[in-house]
């Protein structure tokens, strides 16, 4: 299989997380692709926090329901066994561990499991929208990220940037490594193909701890 | 009583300074032709709740970028990059809260709920200013409802009762709104007779309702 680049390389990746069945949320930009991977055989139903579950793909031209689009206002459609909602019950299904799976991107994540990815102050102050509540309701969080922003580590000892949830990362996934959070902190469970030790240790700046049954990341 | 408003008259209850939620999410479900009378009225110093400011060119984006608002209370501005730079500006106060957050306490707003507990934001700057109480070990937010002077809300189908039924996505946090204000203004997408919406598909008693105004596209 041809992988095109390293954004479509790490939503591979996640996508092969999800079992059939979970109730998954994934956050905009490269964690929307994570849908396009999902393997034959596994149906996950997509929540959208904007109010509803059965989020489809993108609609082709002449498809487009003003009515219906997802948390990043772009307009998409519904599988067969939607249900749409309000966001009190939205965040109810949030808060409630009712989502499987959540998919975010990162700022910075730190060894601790802690995740900054809403506000840079002084610079960018998007709001966290519905992070923080996804962050600390879902049963998992999966962090999608590059692993450096241009070489600077984004996985740290200690995250610098205001927080959008203490502890609840579960899994980092970037383009060079699958790492696990775990109490005794990050355990480096997969390697990039072509990818060395050195290079990862080079751009992490936490500390890592080598799983005993390390294997080359598969998508 | 007649419901049916023509749109000036309707916009007659809003004033300077008032406390406004408006229904929507990123421009979807949120009612242009309140937000376009406001801007023609003039009418100005609006404290702005609702889930984000819309796009520059639509929707709470353009009550933004006219400076019609004192302050705004939402999870999300990122796609009206106006809102921060006044912001930034300090033009305008912009108070960031979770998006389940301020659903919830709307939900509390309009229901006689005095507050709740949410381990949301804990450890984060969200927690500044709140009281953190621990249940069972676990620590929460206690988080306030909130109440607004009017309501602001977009329906797809509105009877002349004012019962409510939300299109798809366009639901949002209208219905929730539309509970927590003294004064409620629907604009209709499409209105038809008392008794033409099936009472199964009313999603905003016509009870909560106070004004209709049709012509919302």
């Amino acid at each position: 299989m041809e992988v095109k680049n390293e954004r479509e390389f790490i939503a591979r990746r996640i996508a092969r997380e999800l079992k059939d069945g979970d109730v998954v949320n994934l956050g905009i930009g490269l964690p929307t692709r994570v849908a396009n991977y999902i393997p034959e055989g596994v149906n996950v139903i997509l929540q959208s926090e904007n109010g509803f579950v059965g989020l489809g793909s993108e609609p082709k031209e002449g498809e487009i329901n003003k009515d219906i689009v997802n948390a990043g206002g772009q307009p998409v459609t519904i599988k067969k066994g939607a249900a749409f909602f309000d966001s009190a019950a939205s965040f109810g299904i949030i808060r409630g561990g009712h989502v499987d799976v959540t998919v975010l991107g990162a700022l910075e994540v730190d060894q601790k499991g802690n995740l900054a990815n809403f506000m840079v102050p002084g610079k960018m102050v998007p709001g966290m929208g519905g992070a923080m509540d996804l962050v600390s309701g879902a049963k998992k969080v999966i962090i999608a990220t590059t692993h450096t922003d241009k070489g600077a580590p984004k996985i740290l000892k200690k995250c610098k940037l205001p927080l959008t949830a203490v502890g609840k990362v579960s899994c980092i996934v970037t383009e060079l490594a699958f790492i696990e959070v775990t109490p005794r902190g990050l355990v480096l469970q997969e390697i990039a193909p072509g990818v060395t030790l050195e290079d990862i240790l080079r751009g992490t700046e936490a500390d890592l701890t080598i799983s005993d049954n390390l294997k080359i990341m598969s998508v | 009583m007649n419901k049916l408003k023509d749109i000036d008259e309707a916009i007659g209850y809003i004033k300077d300074g008032m406390v406004v939620m408006i229904g929507g999410f990123m421009g979807v479900g949120t009612p242009e032709i309140f937000i376009d009378a406001i801007l023609e009225k003039g009418i100005k110093d609006l404290t702005i709740i609702a889930n984000d400011t819309g796009l520059p060119h639509r929707g709470i984006g353009k009550l933004v970028v006219n400076k019609r608002v004192k302050k705004v209370i939402a999870s999300h501005i990122g796609l009206n990059p106006e809102t921060g730079r006044q912001m930034n500006n300090q033009e305008l106060i912009v108070e960031l809260v979770p998006q389940g957050t301020l659903a919830e306490q709307i939900r509390c707003g309009g229901s006689g709920i005095g507050g709740f507990l949410t381990e949301t934001g804990v450890g984060t700057i969200v927690e500044e200013g709140k009281r953190k109480i621990a249940v069972n070990k676990t620590e929460y937010l206690l988080e306030l409802p909130l109440k607004a002077d009017v309501a602001l809300i977009r329906g797809s189908v509105v009877d002349k009762q004012g019962n409510v039924f939300y299109n798809a996505s366009t639901r949002n946090f209208n219905p929730l709104i539309a509970a927590a204000a003294d004064l409620v203004l629907v604009a209709a997408e499409k209105i038809v007779e008392v008794g033409e919406l099936d009472p199964n598909q009313v999603m905003t008693p016509g009870i909560f309702v106070d004004y209709i105004v049709g012509g919302e596209k």
